[in-house]
């Protein structure tokens, strides 16, 4: 019974999901772009007043750095300093 | 004729459709193979391909293919009487929608679950491609200046349903926010979404609300109808996730409660269809049955939108290439369903024959109004649910199907005309965009007046273009089948049918926009015209090219004469 009920509660997930997915997934992504510009803005001589909070955060972006500048057509990190390859 | 044995007609006629021609096209047509690796497999992103249960796919599906035109088509259609609607919904869902769907869905999944816009390209040819995009973005403008029309119609002559109309708006937005930033649990949220809307519709049958008239300078027709592209304007820009996605989801579910409440008033009372058979006294002005049934009746017959959805969504996430069958041709069904209770409505709804034709005076009037009436009388009799609530519970549902399409529609269009913007080398942003559409579409559906009519008078144009859509998309299944050396005949009937009435219906259309002078229409017409030649021309020369050519039997890729291997299996 317990095993029906979750899986009739995944199908109404998926029901409520699916047709929005890719949507929802280019809006999350589009976000996370935004993040990673305002954590690197100093990096790419944009004066930031928050640099003193954004600098913390650069590790969080570190790793999606080579993703982000390949995805937006930069073959190679226009981050002196981020040798990402 | 009682509308119960109609009832059990046409659900025998469209199930025997499913468990006997859909068999039949699965394993001899389209060959479905249960071990071929589908696209949701071999490009699982956990976004667009991503394998799904066949059940919440074919609702996915179901609820996207489903919407207003499967009400409006029949209800107008019925003015030539019920028979020549119930045949074209019956004979057209089994032979023509369910084998367009599945086809569309099948040829999609052959091709990594390209759309019907990428194959029309690689099949029919660039040309063909362009024609595509031009058929969609005049499918779109009419969907949203047609269904603009149709909801200010029923908030005037249903005034009960202006409360929850609106209100489910608020619904939307509160489900949206349970959902996402609340994380309540979605069987919860769906049961107080659903019992919301229930009661604004209750709230709503208390306190009608009739617009003064004139207000802010307007007519109340004009009123709704510039309120309502404010509305779509608004709505189509927000994030999905606020309004658009709890909208559609809590519109679906009221899909499947609406479908429930009237099958089952019509299983209790069985009410006799007052309207004739064959209505041979049919209005002055009304036109010929053979085209315009063909075109009246889209969607619910057969939908070239259906094989957008096929091809644009639910190709990538069909887990198995047998699913097809149920999730393409069972979707269509269900659409037929759909119109089949929405013929039942607007026929059996009424006490006498003199009332019914009072309601279809002239073409074009009764149409979705006919339906909520009729629906409404039907359910008070099976459920003994007061007429007033009925016709409200039906008026809402109508709204809500017609508003979640406007919006979409806006939506999709706004991004049509950015896309067409980056192709002449301009920048246009998405507020710009979107006021594009908005203008474009309130100019067709002003074009007659200040009431705003214009966007009903398209509705037979509406029907030739969708048409049209689903004919390129049965060209492209038909060349690929020819390309196989497969039975083409399956497809090849059903488009040189819709084909030739589409064109026919075009040519009776024209003299009619030309005698009215109605230049916006009778331009709107031409130009569908020409794309429907053209593609008449074009998908000859492809099917001419298949049929001589030499193509490798699992690419649907030209080769030279003899490098098939006669051990090539065929698929």
């Amino acid at each position: 019974m317990r095993g029906t009920l979750s899986a009739f509660s995944a199908g109404l997930r998926e029901f409520y999901e699916a047709p929005y997915r890719r949507t929802l997934a280019r809006a999350h992504r589009d976000e996370d772009d935004l993040f990673t510009l305002v954590v690197l803005a100093e990096a790419l001589g944009v004066p930031n007043p928050a640099s003193y909070y954004t600098v913390e955060m650069l590790p969080l972006v570190a790793d999606r750095v080579h993703e982000w500048h390949t995805r937006l057509g930069m073959d190679r990190s226009p981050l002196d300093h981020v040798s990402c390859c | 004729m009682n509308s119960l044995v109609l009832m059990i007609i046409g659900l025998a006629m469209v199930i025997a459709g499913y468990f006997l021609y859909s068999k039949f096209l699965g394993s001899k047509v389209y060959k479905l193979d249960e071990s071929f690796r589908t696209p949701a497999h071999e490009m699982n992103d956990g976004v667009d391909y991503v394998p799904t249960n066949k059940f919440v796919l074919w609702g996915h599906h179901f609820t996207s293919v489903a919407g207003a035109a499967p009400i409006v088509g029949p209800a107008v259609a019925v003015i030539w009487g019920w028979l020549p609607a119930f045949l074209w919904v019956t004979l057209g869902t089994v032979f023509f929608a369910g084998m367009h769907d599945m086809g569309a869905l099948w040829a999609s999944v052959r091709n990594r679950g390209q759309s019907m816009g990428m194959l029309s390209g690689r099949y029919i040819g660039a040309r063909g491609r362009n024609l595509f995009l031009v058929v969609i973005f005049l499918l779109l403008l009419m969907v949203v200046a047609a269904f603009a029309t149709v909801i200010t119609n029923l908030l005037i002559k249903t005034p009960t349903s202006v409360i929850p109309v609106w209100g489910a708006i608020l619904v939307a937005l509160v489900v949206g926010q349970m959902i996402y930033r609340w994380k309540i649990n979605l069987p919860l949220t769906t049961v107080i979404g659903v019992v919301a809307l229930y009661s604004l519709i209750l709230l709503g049958d208390r306190f009608p609300i009739v617009l003064p008239d004139p207000i802010l300078g307007m007519s109340p027709a004009a009123f709704w109808i510039t309120a309502l592209f404010l509305y779509a304007g608004i709505a189509s820009l927000l994030p999905v996730w606020v309004l658009l996605q709890p909208r559609d989801y809590i519109n679906g579910v009221q899909l499947f409660v609406g479908l429930a409440l009237l099958y089952g008033s019509v299983l209790i009372a069985s009410p006799t269809i007052v309207a004739p058979a064959i209505n041979t006294a049919v209005p002055e002005g009304t036109p010929s049955l053979v085209p315009l049934l063909f075109v009246t009746v889209a969607c619910g017959a057969i939908s070239g939108f259906h094989g957008m959805v096929s091809s644009g969504t639910s190709s990538k996430q069909l887990d198995k290439e047998t699913d097809g069958r149920f999730v393409g041709y069972f979707g269509a069904v269900g659409e037929g369903l759909l119109a089949l209770g929405a013929i039942i409505a607007a026929t059996a709804g009424y006490q006498t024959l003199a009332e019914w034709e009072a309601v279809y005076s002239a073409f074009n009037q009764g149409g979705v109004s006919a339906f909520v009436e009729g629906g409404g009388a039907i359910m008070n009799a099976g459920l003994g649910i007061p007429a007033s609530l009925s016709a409200t519970i039906l008026a809402t549902m109508a709204v809500l199907f017609a508003a979640t399409t406007m919006d979409t529609g806006v939506r999709l269009q706004r991004f049509v005309v950015q896309e067409a913007g980056e192709v002449l080398g301009l920048k246009v942003n998405k507020v710009v965009a979107t006021l594009v559409v908005l203008g474009v579409a309130m100019a067709l559906t002003f074009s007659t007046g200040a009431d705003g009519s214009g966007g009903l008078l398209i509705w037979p144009l509406f029907g030739t273009t969708n048409q049209l859509l689903a004919s390129l998309t049965l060209a492209i299944v038909a060349v690929i089948l020819l390309r196989k050396k497969r039975n083409p005949l399956p497809v090849l009937v059903p488009l040189v049918f819709v084909m030739v009435m589409s064109i026919y219906a075009l040519i009776v259309q024209l003299g009619t926009f030309w005698n009215d002078q109605n230049w916006l229409l009778l331009g709107l017409d031409v130009v569908i015209l020409v794309a429907s030649l053209w593609v008449a021309l074009e998908t000859a020369i492809a099917m001419q090219a298949a049929r001589k050519g030499t193509f490798d039997p699992e690419t649907d890729e030209p080769v030279a004469a003899g490098s098939v291997g006669s051990g090539t299996a065929e698929r």
